[in-house]
């Protein structure tokens, strides 16, 4: 949107933020807080499966992840999401939840794929039947394993649900 | 004096790495000791990705375990369906055509791309060179639109199926696919030299993890893995499968046995693989791409279309007096419209009803009878055309129909006995064994997968280095923890 730099006045960029040119902006903090969090969402490089090569294929050359905010972090600890990539079993989902646990808030997860959604084909005895089990899932990212097209809205869907939070920021919340 | 030989002792560190870590290609968990930045003693532990799919593979029929093979090597898919395919075949005593063969190893050469691409792209990032990723994601993305022309999918592909491939390539995609042959090996030399010569991937690779010829064959080490350590052993020029016997091909060789002499093998085999693509291409047969076996493999269903085609106006109509009330069909109707009450003759709702057949081929009792063009008749016409005769195309078509549910529903029977069939993935030797008790499902299955054992050779190539090269070790064995665990 194309701002008059002459104006004297407030002018209204959208809903709720107004600009006075050249170096004012009066907006909530909300607004300001959800928007640098949904713009640099960073996921842990986490692969558990089939899943995790799409996940790379999808922040490689082709896709490009990078545009979006999204760079991969191996640490959970610099991290503000995970992408649970991939089928989850009995023997893995306590290291699953410890790298959760290790993520400081806020964090979101995003499950991806119909093994981390609800166990998938792989309806077994050494399986969990979906990572929501044991986790609090924000996006869900249905296929098998998804197209990076898929994954990239489900990151989408989860940056406006970013946008759309409230007083996430505060400390005594 | 004693005390302070006590306060100055070293011990060796305790280091447990992974499975959350970036470079394990996956689940893997090491526990390493390490005296200051060597490495005394590795244990690996697996397990994490365990799915059960041999055991999975034991309750489902031949075809329904297909797609599980997918989600094994998942960078390679592909080879892994023209592995159990084959074996299966082998266990049917049925033959593929000679189209389907060829295409056969043209997709599972494409995949054998896409999969050194891959390892190549991380076994660079893991050792610090990141620009390959990226150019490397560039080509398998290239092969992977190729793999979606096909079958309509880039990773989990199933294309191959036992007797053949699931449908014949078109003449657009072998253009690209040539395209794509003359196009790669220009590229090939744009990532060597990156890292050919680099002096950092020098320092990194070479006299890293070396094994010798012996050795390597004692650890069962297979594939490229083998082959760098001067082994020229290849299930592809052995125990030829698919039509790998028609195809002029070379298996590449390292002398060292380190490191880099196992990423040259792979380099050279990705210009053996794209020889492989363009004589497959060149040398395709015309003709069938599925064994004409009806006894296993599955029927085109235009033999059915007399009675299934969306065009054919049909009614269904149970006869009072033969159904017994089991309710099987009620369940079986997509629209449910069947209602009734048990152990009482059923009715159908003709209103609801889509002509789907599924009642007809469910009842055991032949209770159902097809009125051809009796869409939107009453019931008692219906009855009475019930009655009549049906003509003979119908009447083929609703034998046709039913032999193909049973065949659907049961699987197809394998003879008894077992078997091991061998094929050469992109990682080594992948086996399946199948022990059959004739019936429609596997009594037992076994994969015998490359990167299992050797993900058991980890221990052997690391102890002696730096903690970095364990990274190194990790990447030149090429480990998928998918098919290491099943």
């Amino acid at each position: 949107m194309l701002i008059d730099t002459s104006a004297t006045t407030l002018v209204t960029l959208d809903d709720g933020t107004k600009i006075l040119p050249p170096n004012l902006i009066i907006t909530s903090l909300d607004k300001i807080v959800n928007w640098s969090r949904l713009s640099s969402i960073w996921p842990t490089t986490f692969g558990l499966a089939c899943c995790a090569i799409e996940m790379m294929a999808a922040g490689a050359a082709h896709y490009d992840f990078d545009r979006f905010g999204i760079i991969f972090r191996g640490s959970p600890r610099q991290s503000d999401c995970m992408i649970v990539a991939g089928t989850v079993t009995k023997k893995m989902a306590p290291v699953v939840r410890r790298v959760y646990d290790q993520i400081p808030e806020p964090r979101y997860v995003v499950a991806m794929g119909s093994c981390a959604c609800t166990g998938g084909v792989f309806r077994t005895y050494s399986t969990v039947q979906g990572c929501d089990t044991f986790l609090p899932v924000d996006v869900y990212v249905p296929g098998c394993p998804p197209r990076p097209e898929t994954l990239m809205e489900g990151m989408m869907l989860l940056q406006e649900k970013i946008r759309k939070e409230r007083a996430r920021w505060s400390p005594w919340r | 004096m004693e005390q302070l030989e006590r306060v100055l002792e070293t011990r060796e560190l305790n280091v447990s790495m992974g499975p959350q870590h970036p470079a394990t290609h996956g689940v893997l968990r090491l526990v390493l000791d390490i005296d200051g930045e060597t490495v005394v003693k590795v244990t690996p532990y697996v397990g994490y990705l365990h799915r059960g799919i041999e055991k999975l593979g034991e309750s489902l029929s031949y075809f329904q375990a297909l797609p599980l093979t997918d989600r094994m090597d998942y960078v390679s898919s592909m080879t892994n369906n023209i592995g159990y395919v084959n074996a299966v075949e082998r266990l049917f005593g049925i033959e593929a055509p000679e189209r389907a063969r060829f295409i056969r190893t043209m997709v599972g050469e494409m995949a054998r791309i896409a999969n050194h691409l891959l390892w190549l792209a991380t076994h660079a990032l893991d050792i610090g060179a990141m620009t390959v990723f990226l150019y490397c994601f560039r080509e398998r993305e290239w092969i992977l639109e190729l793999f979606e022309k096909i079958c309509g999918a880039r990773l989990t592909v199933t294309y191959p199926r036992i007797g053949g491939v699931r449908n014949d390539v078109s003449q657009e995609f072998l253009d690209s696919l040539y395209k794509f042959t003359e196009e790669f090996p220009t590229r090939i030399p744009e990532y060597e030299t990156l890292i050919d010569k680099n002096r950092i991937w020098l320092k990194r690779t070479v006299g890293i993890g070396v094994i010798s010829a012996e050795e390597a064959v004692n650890w069962g080490l297979t594939g490229p893995t083998l082959r760098g350590s001067g082994v020229p052993y290849d299930v592809r020029k052995y125990m030829p499968y698919d039509a790998y016997d028609k195809v002029e091909f070379d298996v590449p060789i390292g002398t060292e046995g380190d490191t880099y002499d196992r990423y040259r093998c792979r380099m050279m085999e990705f210009r053996q693989s794209n020889n492989i693509i363009r004589q497959c291409i060149e040398k395709l047969p015309p003709g069938p791409v599925m064994a004409d076996a009806p006894k296993f493999t599955l029927q085109p269903k235009d033999k059915m279309f007399p009675i299934t085609h969306p065009t054919k106006k049909h009614a269904f109509y149970i006869d009072e007096k033969v159904c017994k009330g089991c309710g099987m069909c009620a369940r079986a109707c997509p629209a449910k419209a069947i209602f009734g009450e048990k152990k009482k003759p059923h009715k159908i709702n003709q209103e609801l009803c889509l002509s789907c057949a599924n009642c007809y081929v469910t009842c055991k009792f032949k209770a159902l009878k097809i009125v051809p063009g009796g869409k939107g008749l009453s019931e008692e016409k219906l009855r009475e055309l019930a009655a009549a005769p049906l003509p003979e195309e119908i009447k083929n078509a609703a034998g046709h129909l039913v032999e193909h549910f049973t065949f659907v529903k049961r699987g197809p029977r394998a003879p008894e006995g077992e078997l091991y069939v061998a094929t050469e993935v992109p990682k080594g030797e992948l086996g399946f064994y199948f022990v059959s008790d004739g019936s429609g499902k596997p009594y037992r299955m076994r994969i015998r997968a490359p990167s299992f054992i050797h993900a058991g050779v980890l221990p052997r190539l690391c102890v002696g280095h730096l903690v970095a090269d364990v990274i190194a070790n990790i990447g030149t064995i090429d480990l998928v923890l998918g098919e290491c665990d099943r």
